[in-house]
């Protein structure tokens, strides 16, 4: 029996788990996915966001900034990259221009500094690329943008360094309480818990209305965006916002820590949770409200196209807490945008919370330190020798768009809660995610995986389920080294 | 840091004919730099026949064609090293590797003969609508898991795009058991050669679309299919009504191939736009000093055997810069690209000190029959020829001698056209 169940392996499950993991408690994470980080947490701005949008007095203004105050700390302790690059909301009409100042204000109101409002001259000083259209803007200097997969993987990474428990391919399909206890059952068996955090994201409705009779409901809300060449790095420096409307924050162009930039993301309520489909009216329409900030959205220059879905909440709130009717059944349900800001004070708040409850002590040997995969493209000359002089696999390159080399690729399996499939290769390392799109790399990266986990080329995927990549073998498997 | 005469990043195709053109012209210090574990680039897994015909005048296999040049690398004693990866390079000719070997090495060349060939355009860069599932392979991916790997990537194929590589794909997969549908081509015409449409899909009943796009994909995990529709020849945007889904777990993209000049840019040298490889003169020089470009890195080659003259040149003359030889009078003459031709190189000749022919190789922008292909210089017309078609997917060459330029004066700009 376990003390906590947590369900769910996005960014606000991991970060959970971490904070779980300073007290003496015993903590197992079910996701249902192949890998952690594969819904919202993987497909979204990437930004941290000032906490101006927020309506006043909601948890989502709450948690977004307290969260926002915690990212220095968090990055630094589980070396997470994250560049305070700030976000400027931006008029593209004189009219626009009252709704900056209620911005400015509702952002004051909700506890957020360092709000200014700035003219055109000084938005294109700061943004040459900038529409010239552009009138004014807000200014919030404490926007930052932030890798979110590598911030879930090293929550996750960092609460396994310090037990939890992670069971991936492993979907809740009944929560129950049995006498003093929550039986779960799921894909990979039955478990038992003192106390369950739901942090099942698009699915955070679902699993709370098992347990309770306050249910919510999630409306899911795609988005979908492009990805542009990193060679358009520098193009823009802050994160450049558009005026919100009711779906939310609206388009805008942004760049990644990674040095691409991101066009997006639209919003458009749907029926299926998991319809992450881009469409090709979604995408035009991306470029055509992304063209509002940035004129010329050089087309061929694009590497990919991705949609994410938002877990829209009919209470247009987070849902975070014990539930009333079920005692230590907590959740952080409705988790959208704000989502990744707010995560940290969400999962120490739930954290906590259970701790409390449970009434456990602080654990001693808690190491909150998490080292990132060192990065070849990242070292200089002199660090590469030494790290090739360790490791000779730091000298084999096998994604050559983003740099990376068969070393990460291994660390990356061998890591606490590694990789299992290409695209979790992927987000780790970022191999296959330069502007080749894996063309290069696949095959040696199937070829990597399978030795270290002693599986079949046939074996691997994508994704986890049926994303398998490959079909047969054309000869006798007896015959040699295959892929 | 180690001193050589010429460094040839790539051991494909160019970068072997750069060293063996190189050597025999007297150079006895070249480096082969190659990021694969063997020698022959993408020849090694272009199992199928048709290389060789104007180099050899036999029909060779991709690796019979290569061993040409490796036998003779290694009958000179060429030095090579293979899984070597250049991370760095510099207008001083400052090269920068890494191998499991010799850790991280560094060389400063004389001369420098860039050689990286190219990669293909992958599905994210198209924005194919749909979901991002799994048995969507860029045609030459494809080739290298079945040719070399051994292994089907499915059994139900559909091909977008009529390039070179999707059309022989077409046709391997066909061979090795799986069920090709057809090939979609948004375009009115392939942009692979002829021989390979007859051949790789003709042959085999494999419907070529033409104006027809993918417009969906279908499957959430593993691909199930991609829903084709007819487009608008003119605006190439899809016709609503026209949409058919084909039931497929592997879709192959052939849309077109992008020379990898990541070095080229490190390096400080001028790309063209309409080439996306290095703007070169007739000695197929970059921009910066002592750089040389050939290959599918320089500009994207119909057939290997225009890859092996070119580069045969370009080790020639890489070879002649460092003995000091080059003589080049003037600052160029800009080669223009005239009505129907795009991507002309050399971009820039000098006609008053070339001494050997100067060969314009250019793809014409669309389809056109009994069409006058012209060089203009100095207003003069000093070129023509007739030509029964011409199609993008074939590439046209223009070797005109140095008399030729000799008898205009002043010449202040080339232009190569054709008149349809």
């Amino acid at each position: 029996m376990f003390d906590v169940i947590i369900i769910g392996g996005g960014v606000i499950g991991c970060t959970t788990a971490r904070n779980l993991a300073r007290y003496d408690l015993n903590v197992a994470l079910l996701e249902k996915a192949s890998d952690i980080c594969e819904g919202q947490s993987k497909a979204n701005t990437a930004i941290v966001h000032g906490g101006y949008d927020a309506k006043p007095h909601t948890l989502k203004a709450k948690y977004n900034v307290t969260g926002n105050g915690m990212f220095d700390k968090v990055c630094s302790e589980l070396d997470v990259p994250l560049k305070w690059n700030t976000s400027l909301v931006a008029a593209f009409s004189e009219s626009g221009i009252p709704k900056l100042e209620e911005l400015k204000h509702q952002g004051e109101v909700n506890g957020v500094h360092g709000l200014s409002i700035i003219g055109r001259d000084e938005i294109i000083r700061r943004e040459p690329n900038i529409s010239r259209s552009v009138c004014a803007a807000l200014l919030v200097t404490n926007g930052g943008i932030v890798c979110p997969y590598e911030l879930t993987i090293a929550n996750a990474e960092n609460a396994a360094e310090n037990g939890v428990r992670f069971y991936r391919n492993a979907p809740v399909t009944k929560v129950e309480k049995d006498g003093g206890q929550w039986r779960v059952q799921s894909g990979a068996g039955t478990f038992t818990s003192r106390a369950v955090i739901n942090c099942a994201g698009l699915y955070s409705d679902v699993i709370n209305n098992m347990v309770s009779e306050n249910k919510f409901h999630i409306k899911p809300r795609r988005g979908e965006y492009y990805i542009i060449d990193k060679s358009y790095a520098g193009t823009f420096n802050a994160s450049i916002f558009q005026l919100p409307t009711k779906m939310g924050k609206g388009i805008l162009v942004t760049p990644t820590v990674d040095g691409t930039l991101l066009v997006g993301p639209t919003a458009e309520d749907i029926d299926d949770r998991d319809d992450t489909r881009t469409t090709s009216g979604g995408l035009a329409k991306a470029l055509k409200f992304g063209s509002a900030t940035w004129e010329h959205i050089p087309m061929r220059d694009v590497i990919t196209t991705f949609a994410g879905i938002r877990a829209h909440c009919d209470r247009d709130d987070f849902v975070i807490g014990e539930a009333q009717d079920a005692p230590l059944f907590f959740n952080a349900g409705g988790v959208e945008s704000p989502g990744l800001t707010s995560s940290p004070a969400i999962g120490e708040y739930l954290a906590d919370s259970a701790a409390e409850k449970l009434g456990a002590k602080a654990k001693k040997n808690f190491n909150p330190i998490r080292k990132s995969i060192p990065k070849f493209r990242e070292m200089t000359d002199r660090e590469r020798a030494q790290a090739i002089a360790s490791d000779q696999d730091y000298a084999k390159i096998v994604c050559r768009c983003e740099t990376v080399t068969e070393a990460e690729i291994r660390a990356s399996i061998r890591r606490p809660v590694g990789a299992r499939t290409i695209d979790g290769i992927k987000r780790r390392t970022r191999t296959g995610m330069g502007r080749c799109q894996a063309g290069f790399c696949t095959p040696a990266t199937i070829k990597i995986l399978c030795e270290e986990l002693g599986i079949s080329p046939l074996e691997v995927t994508k994704f986890g389920g049926e994303s398998k990549m490959l079909d047969r073998y054309l000869f006798d498997k007896g015959g040699g080294n295959h892929a | 840091m180690r001193n050589v005469d010429i460094i040839i990043i790539g051991g494909g195709p160019a970068g072997l004919a750069a060293a063996v053109s190189a050597y025999e012209s007297g150079c006895r210090d070249i480096l082969i730099l190659e990021r694969e574990e063997k020698l022959g680039g993408i020849l090694k897994q272009c199992i199928h026949n048709g290389f060789g015909l104007k180099m050899f005048h036999e029909e060779l296999t991709g690796p019979e064609y290569a061993k040409k040049y490796i036998d003779k690398v290694i009958a000179y004693g060429i030095p090579y090293e293979c899984d070597t990866m250049v991370i760095g390079i510099s207008d001083d000719k400052t090269v920068t590797a890494v191998n499991r070997v010799n850790g991280v090495q560094v060389f400063k060349a004389k001369a420098v003969v860039l050689a990286m060939g190219c990669r293909e355009r992958p599905r994210g860069a198209l924005a194919i609508p749909g979901y991002r599932c799994s048995g969507i392979y860029t045609a030459g991916t494809a080739q290298r898991l079945v040719n070399l790997e051994g292994i089907m990537p499915g059994k139900k194929v559909l091909i977008l795009g009529s390039g070179d590589i999707g059309l022989i794909m077409a046709r391997r997969m066909t061979f090795m058991g799986a069920q090709v549908l057809a090939c979609v081509e948004l375009m009115p015409y392939s942009s692979g050669l002829k021989r390979n449409i007859v051949q790789c899909l003709d042959d085999f009943g494999i419907p070529l679309l033409l104006n027809h796009t993918v417009v969906d994909i279908k499957g959430r995990e593993r691909l199930e299919g991609a829903v084709v529709a007819e487009v608008d020849p003119e605006t190439k945007k899809p016709i609503p009504g026209t949409e058919q889904c084909f039931d497929c777990d592997t879709l192959l993209l052939s849309v077109g191939l992008i020379p990898e000049n990541e070095l080229t840019k490190m390096a400080g040298v001028k790309l063209s736009e309409s080439t996306k490889g290095a703007e070169v003169d007739e000695s197929l020089e970059t921009s910066a000093d002592g750089i040389f470009s050939c290959g599918n890195v320089l500009h994207v080659h119909d057939l290997v055997d225009f890859v092996s003259k070119e580069a045969e040149k370009a080790g020639a003359n890489a070879y002649r810069y460092v003995k000091g030889d080059m003589k080049k009078t003037g600052g160029g003459v800009e080669v223009k690209n005239g009505y129907g031709v795009s991507g002309t190189v050399p971009q820039f000749i000098h006609p008053e000190s070339m001494d050997e022919p100067v060969n314009f190789m250019f793809r014409p922008k669309g389809v056109y029959k009994n069409a006058e292909i012209c060089v203009e210089a100095g207003g003069q017309r000093i070129y023509s020829r007739k030509s029964r078609i011409l199609s993008p997917g074939e590439m046209v060459n223009v070797q005109l001698s140095p008399e030729v330029f000799k008898q205009v004066p002043c010449i202040e700009d080339v232009t190569v056209k054709v008149e349809a």
